[in-house]
């Protein structure tokens, strides 16, 4: 085996360890991860210390272990079929914890994938809601943004798609019950909304990224530790996962460049 | 038992313009493609589609068949967006309404048990509930109290799904690992059409694969068409996969009005049976072309 430095560490291999801190602490629940860290940051934390996560193969079933990026389907063991009727079954029963990525996201957690500009006749039409607004009022959900700037960290969105706290508070009790939005993570850094009035705060920035770096590629004000820690590192063992089984073509680092 | 064998005329002729229409599948998968070309075909116009949409929805906004598009979202898979569906909305050319897509499921869940909605926690506090100022919320009548979304009732005129398989009877077999909605999509509907890659005695459909495969039972079916290739270019595994160099042309063709205008004119002017020869020698053409290039990189290399 050849051995690392930090430096031989890159961006993405921050960003998929960010990403299986998502799951930390979870038992048997389903992981659902949208994106190429997130989809490493599940497999890490199965492999690693969170060994009872379900994966699914992205189609209909649950699988054992953790297959790689890619992986062909002949290959795949499978637990369990997973329809995406039976899908909806586990997003209302809450045993769920979900990456979805957002083009827009903003201080209060609101997410937006469905459009962009005025809702009649919007500048951009997206893909649509999804599953959105059920997902975040029924389990936990965090965010994976790849391309952090002014354009994807807006103050307020243009579609509430998935729920942030302001608006869950406002719908009242039966939206506030079982949300929680657990983390953001982008291509500089993580964050959450540990903080008094459920804003965003910055948690760490990734190796190489300042935190004035983030303020200026951050179109809102964001809540600022005075100290604020860099994303940890990958353990030997992660960064062996990453580079020899579940991603050897690299396509982490084509996501996240730097 | 009746013979509910029909063709893709007659079901056709038996829609009428501004019915409400849903439409089976899910994204770019198993979507009943031919029933869709049919519509194109049409004279029918000012339609509310129902749709966990793909290109059903994009290629009906093209051909200016849609008054409203109901759905959660619609998505090509291996391409995000649909760009028909893009533009119809940005031009501002069509209604949306735009729901969760757990909500959308139990829309039709409420149709087909004809109950007026369905209480769901989806939907509260996003903008599904101020985009759509329709949607109401319920208060629970027991001692929880809980305010929850009232989903209502999509009520169909229509439904269309593609199968597998299917006997003339209208029993439908989905051998792919994933049945979506199809079964919901019917139960809404008035008029239930299944179009069938084949249609094949009853007694070998349970040859065709276990019990769970037969998930369409012949109450929920008025009309069965067999339509081979009927799904094309959406994935109808295990009969084929999405035709990703077809759907490519698709995409690239929209974005030019004289590349579109070709594109209907070779591909959905015409019948269906031209539509799989014309979708046949376009495959034929990618793979010359490929071949082609490849070679002309290989001797470069050489030289």
């Amino acid at each position: 085996m050849t051995s690392t430095t930090a430096t031989d560490i890159t961006r993405a291999d921050y960003c998929a360890v960010a990403c299986a801190e998502v799951f930390r602490g979870d038992g048997e629940v389903m992981a659902s991860a949208f994106g190429t860290a997130p989809a490493l940051g599940a497999r890490l934390a199965r492999l690693t210390f969170a060994p009872d996560l379900v994966l699914t193969d992205g189609d209909a079933a649950l699988v054992d272990g953790a297959p790689p990026l890619g992986a062909p389907p002949a290959s795949l063991v499978f637990e369990s079929h997973m329809p995406y009727r039976r899908v909806f079954d586990v997003v209302w029963s809450g045993r769920r914890n979900l990456i979805m990525m957002a083009s827009q996201i903003d201080r209060t957690g609101n997410q937006n994938i469905s459009a962009i500009g005025p809702w009649d006749q919007p500048k951009a039409q997206l893909v649509g809601v999804r599953g959105a607004p059920g997902n975040t009022v029924n389990h936990t959900t965090s965010y994976w943004v790849p391309n952090h700037s002014t354009r994807s960290f807006v103050e307020q969105v243009d579609v509430v798609s998935g729920v942030g706290y302001a608006r869950a508070a406002a719908a009242g009790p039966s939206a506030t019950k079982f949300h929680d939005i657990r983390f953001v993570i982008s291509n500089l850094g993580v964050f959450d909304f540990a903080t008094p009035d459920r804003v965003m705060r910055l948690v760490s920035v990734h190796p190489g990224v300042s935190v004035d770096d983030i303020v200026a590629a951050t179109g809102f004000e964001l809540v600022i530790p005075d100290m604020v820690p860099d994303t940890r590192p990958p353990t030997a063992e992660e960064l062996a996962l990453l580079r020899d089984v579940l991603d050897p073509r690299g396509m982490r680092d084509r996501e996240v460049t730097a | 038992m009746a013979d509910k064998r029909t063709t893709l005329d007659e079901f056709v002729a038996s829609l009428s313009s501004g019915m409400t229409i849903g439409i089976g599948g899910w994204g770019s998968r198993r979507k009943p493609m031919a029933a869709v070309r049919a519509i194109l075909r049409s004279d029918l116009t000012d339609l509310t589609v129902v749709s966990y949409g793909g290109p059903d929805v994009g290629l009906l906004c093209a051909a200016g068949k849609v008054a409203k598009a109901v759905y959660g979202f619609v998505t090509l898979d291996s391409i995000p967006t649909d760009p028909h569906f893009k533009a119809a909305r940005q031009s501002g050319a069509i209604e949306a309404m735009e729901v969760d897509e757990g909500m959308f499921y139990l829309g039709l869940l409420a149709a087909s048990q004809r109950v007026p909605f369905l209480p769901t926690r989806s939907g509260l506090g996003s903008d599904v509930m101020t985009v759509n100022p329709s949607l109401r919320t319920v208060r629970s009548p027991y001692d929880d109290g809980e305010e929850l979304v009232a989903m209502p009732a999509l009520r169909l005129d229509a439904a269309v799904i593609h199968v597998n398989r299917a006997d003339v009877a209208g029993s439908g077999q989905i051998l792919g690992p994933d049945p979506f909605f199809d079964e919901l999509f019917l139960g809404a509907a008035d008029r239930r059409f299944m179009t069938t890659e084949r249609i094949v005695a009853t007694e070998e459909l349970a040859a065709g694969g276990p019990i769970q495969t037969m998930c369409i039972s012949r109450l929920l079916t008025d009309g069965v068409i067999e339509t081979p290739g009927g799904a094309h270019f959406t994935a109808c595994v295990p009969d084929y996969g999405r035709d990703e160099g077809f759907q490519k042309e698709y995409v690239a063709a929209a974005g030019d009005p004289d590349a579109w205008a070709a594109f209907v004119e070779r591909f959905l002017a015409v019948d269906e049976a031209d539509y799989q020869a014309a979708t046949g020698e376009a495959a034929d053409e990618r793979a010359a072309a490929k071949a082609a290039a490849k070679a002309a990189a290989a001797s470069k290399e050489g030289a």
